[in-house]
């Protein structure tokens, strides 16, 4: 059923199985849809047929509606509307929340050109190999214009926007190949902006990004002369690197003493208490928007003294340094599989005990 | 003594002429009483021409990318002028066409004479509106001729901010042709408020009027916010002030949210008049009154209200946080709940009529299987998840085209043709009428029904090249579009001769009981000969005109 269903509608193959949770929706809708739209127009038709004009001035008896019948016109597509969503939204939720023990990768939409990069090397164009059967988190964002990353045969779109990140991820069922598109429109080269995620079998994906991790040659080369990133390190080494280059330890410490700025140990994924007294959680987001525009969530007891990296660092770089502030862990941070990582604010605190 | 609606058909002996002699057309002559005319009726046909010329131009862009898009690679233009081609289709039949189109023309001829008023409430801002449309099409053409915009006709940043193309003049045209619409709205809100005849209460309006009425409130109160962002926009063009680009400090998703403030209301303006032009033809077609006169006529106001609070669904996958995307994705669904109260009271309206198959009823009929399922379409896309694999696919471009080509198109048709004969008291042949109708309604499914395949298989919209595996269904699609295109070239054809050699039609031909039909054919310049005073509800239908729509008669039968 499912099969015939989804030849007939043209769908894509399911790569993962939230694309075949999705397509069970799609076929609900679309088949109420088309008995709808069939229906009202055969009503039509019949009622033509039924009461047709016997002469030009022939005048008819009114019918005038009860309550009942404007209740049924409004209660029958509402129960569906609302079952519908109620089908819908808990799915949307679910793409918007990786599992934590997903693996990261960094995807850059470039004019026209997909970037991707793994925080412990390597990097790569248009190509992003994962493993079957292992969740992936997809970190997005854009150098130039928006783009839209769009992945048919998992039934996955997030759109890559240039300063900030945005997240989302899947689960490959089996090895395969898939088609990556940009939905959004970005200029001569948009339908040319294509690549393709090969997932692989896990053991054969561990052999091969250990292998090329050994072996820097088989990388691609840096693509742009702006890209100051050399793709064999690894992103957090880069990230101290061009931290210090930018001067951020000028204001922000790595070990925990405080600054002008809070410091960067343990600060990914920390929960913030705002100057305006809101609290925010310190994901590749807030860093991000940190980074361009300091002013808009400044943490309580800080002054809001630190310039706008708007424009001045490169979408590549800003990985690398987030990358680099979430490498900064004490001891006492354990990221579990499925439960999130735990905080435990006292350093020395033994994490064993408190399991 | 005034002139009674009560009575129709006139008394017998009183010979009516066939064709109204001393009319607004010919009361003076010269091209500068047309350019310098205030009667509404000439501004709506100088209207109707305007925007079908419009319209003949964003259909040729329009089969210019259909014919682009029949083979994979390059066939006829370069990536650069396919992407211009696809912004000025929509610029030119969203702003030049859509919008002013059924009530620039047929609002600005018909409301006045169904409120039972010389003219509308202000004549001269009127003519005002009609150059500021003139003059907003002038700066496009320019831009147009000029490079033409590559940037969609959703002018997202920062790509419309940094692209080396003339977005500039499009930009300003667009702002002004906004300007044209609030005056039209305007002046369509004080006619319906203050220039209605003695007897007509409101809840005696026509259908039509309260349609475009709510049309009006959203002109007025969304355009401005249009106006605002594409004066942003090109102040960030033109002279680099950062307000979307964010590698000048801006927030491209910022522009997201004005745009589709004003955007996402506008699909209701170009969609409420063709549900005002429905509610008049099928009460005629059937010889009955409309079903649920007051729901329908509410919920054209719940639509223009609801319309409000839904733009952020087109935001599902720019990173809206998701309670955003739940909370805009159920009142989108609202939406949907009032054009439904709306489908069904049309098609309750056949039920113990007496019906009659003619040309506008058979754009009736499409209009309703399109408008269900490209409403549906839309309900499926308000439910978020789906929308994730559809968003910028074919599948929204089908979606929207059911809405507008589908919805719009199909009510214009059937008021152009349902109209033809009180405009120019000639009509044309109902056989090629009916020819064309089917050319046009089948064309339209075979255009836009493989574009939802398109979409659910993955083929991502503004696409210059494609894979191969998308081939057969743009051919399927391309084909469709000739069909299409055919059935409007035959309808361009006949009118125009009916216009000389058509058969003289009476002030009557549809033996209607809407009020615009009391009138001569054409029309006196003054509308009526005597000041109307309206004794009966419109469309009524009963042997005895007793069946008030307002349910007040005293023998008023129910449905069972």
């Amino acid at each position: 059923m499912n099969e015939i269903m989804r030849r007939m509608l043209f769908l894509p193959e399911q790569g993962s199985a939230y694309a075949a949770e999705v397509d069970k929706l799609h076929y609900f809708v679309i088949t109420i849809t088309m008995i709808s739209a069939f229906g009202v127009a055969a009503a039509a038709l019949l009622l033509f047929i039924r009461y047709r004009r016997k002469s030009d001035t022939q005048t008819t008896e009114r019918v005038e509606p009860r309550a009942v019948h404007e209740i049924l016109f409004i209660g029958v597509p509402l129960g569906f509307f609302l079952l519908w969503f109620a089908i819908g939204f808990p799915l949307f939720v679910k793409l918007h929340t990786p599992p934590k023990d997903a693996m990261d990768v960094y995807v850059q939409g470039k004019k026209w050109m997909w970037k991707f990069a793994y925080p412990g090397g390597p990097n790569g164009v248009d190509v992003l190999r994962v493993p079957a059967g292992r969740p992936v988190r997809l970190l997005i964002t854009s150098r130039d214009v928006i783009h839209s990353f769009f992945v048919p045969d998992f039934r996955l779109k997030q759109d890559a926007v240039p300063g900030r990140y945005s997240e989302t991820w899947f689960t490959a069922l089996a090895p395969g190949r898939h088609q990556v598109f940009c939905a959004e429109y970005c200029g001569i080269g948009h339908s040319a902006m294509l690549a393709e995620i090969i997932s692989m079998d896990p053991a054969e994906y561990d052999t091969w990004i250990a292998e090329t991790r050994r072996n820097p040659t088989t990388v691609a080369a840096q693509d742009t002369p702006e890209d100051r990133l050399d793709p064999r390190t690894s992103l957090p080494e880069q990230g101290r690197r061009l931290s210090a280059e930018y001067g951020c330890f000028k204001c922000h410490t790595v070990d925990g003493t405080r600054h002008i700025g809070p410091t960067w140990l343990d600060l990914y994924r920390k929960t913030e208490k705002l100057k305006d007294g809101k609290t925010v959680l310190a994901d590749e987001a807030y860093l991000t928007e940190s980074m361009m525009d300091p002013a808009a969530k400044l943490v309580a007891g800080y002054q809001n003294v630190m310039p706008t990296f708007q424009g001045r660092i490169p979408a590549p770089e800003i990985a690398a340094i987030v990358e680099f502030i979430k490498s900064l862990r004490t001891d006492t941070v354990r990221p579990e599989p499925s439960k999130g990582p735990v905080y435990v604010p006292v350093p020395g605190f033994d994490p064993t005990s408190a399991r | 003594m005034s002139q009674s609606l009560a009575s129709t058909p006139p008394p017998p002996g009183e010979l009516v002429p066939a064709y109204n002699t001393r009319n607004y057309l010919n009361a003076e002559s010269g091209i500068l009483s047309w350019l310098l005319t205030r009667d509404h009726k000439r501004i709506g046909i100088m209207y109707l021409v305007a925007t079908t010329v419009s319209f003949f131009l964003g259909g040729v862009f329009a089969m210019l990318i259909r014919i682009e898009l029949l083979t994979p690679g390059p066939t006829i233009m370069s990536a650069m002028t396919y992407n211009r081609m696809f912004t000025l289709h929509g610029v030119v039949m969203i702003f030049l066409f859509m919008i002013p189109a059924i009530p620039g023309a047929f609002g600005n001829f018909f409301i006045p004479i169904m409120v039972g008023a010389k003219d509308v409430a202000f004549p001269k801002l009127n003519l005002l509106s009609f150059y500021l449309y003139l003059l907003g099409a002038a700066i496009a053409l320019y831009g147009m001729i000029h490079g033409g915009a590559d940037t969609g006709w959703t002018f997202y940043t920062p790509y419309s901010t940094t692209t080396v193309t003339k977005v500039v003049p499009i930009l300003l045209g667009a702002f002004v042709l906004g300007f044209s619409s609030i005056l039209t709205g305007l002046n369509f809100i004080v006619t319906a408020h203050t220039l209605r005849a003695p007897g007509l209460t409101w809840m005696r309006m026509p259908l039509f009027v309260w349609s475009i009425y709510a049309t009006s409130i959203i002109q007025i109160l969304a355009t401005p916010v249009l106006g605002i962002t594409l004066l942003l926009v090109a102040v960030e063009h033109a002279f680099g002030f950062g307000v979307f680009d964010p590698a000048r400090g801006g927030d491209p998703i910022l522009f997201q949210h004005l745009f589709w403030f004003y955007s996402h209301p506008a699909v209701y303006i170009m969609v409420l008049p063709g549900m005002a032009v429905i509610s008049e033809v099928i009460q005629t077609a059937a010889r009955q009154t409309i079903f649920g006169y007051r729901a329908v006529a509410f919920s054209s106001l719940g639509i223009a209200f609801v319309g409000f609070f839904t733009w952020g669904h087109h935001l599902f996958t720019s990173g809206q946080s998701t309670l955003d995307a739940g909370i805009f994705g159920v009142l989108s669904m609202f939406v949907g709940i009032f054009t439904a109260i709306k489908v069904f009271n049309w098609t309750a309206t056949l039920y113990k009529g007496a019906v009659k198959f003619t040309t506008p009823f058979a754009y009736v009929c499409g209009f309703l299987f399109f408008l269900v399922f490209g409403g549906l379409t839309g309900i499926a896309l308000a439910t978020v998840s789906l929308d994730v694999h559809w968003q910028d696919t074919y599948f929204i471009v089908a979606h929207f085209h059911f809405i507008m080509v589908g919805g719009t198109i199909m009510a214009w048709l059937a008021g152009l043709h349902y109209w033809w004969p009180k405009l120019f008291g000639r009509t044309y042949s109902d056989a090629w009428g009916l020819v064309s109708a089917t050319f046009i309604i089948l064309g339209f499914n075979a255009t836009f029904i493989p574009q939802f395949l398109l979409g659910n298989y993955g083929m991502p919209r503004r696409y210059y090249s494609y894979p191969e595996r998308f081939w057969a269904l743009n051919v399927a699609s391309t084909a469709g579009a000739s069909l299409l295109a055919f059935g409007f070239l035959i309808i361009l054809v006949y009118l125009l001769i009916s216009l000389k050699h058509g058969r003289l039609s009476g002030p009557n031909p549809w033996n209607s009981r809407g009020y615009e039909w009391e009138t001569l054919s054409p029309p006196p310049v003054e509308n009526f000969l005597e000041n109307p005073v309206f004794r009966r509800a419109p469309h009524d239908y009963t042997a005895d005109g007793s069946g008030g729509a307002s349910g007040d008669g005293p023998e008023v039968k129910h449905a069972v």
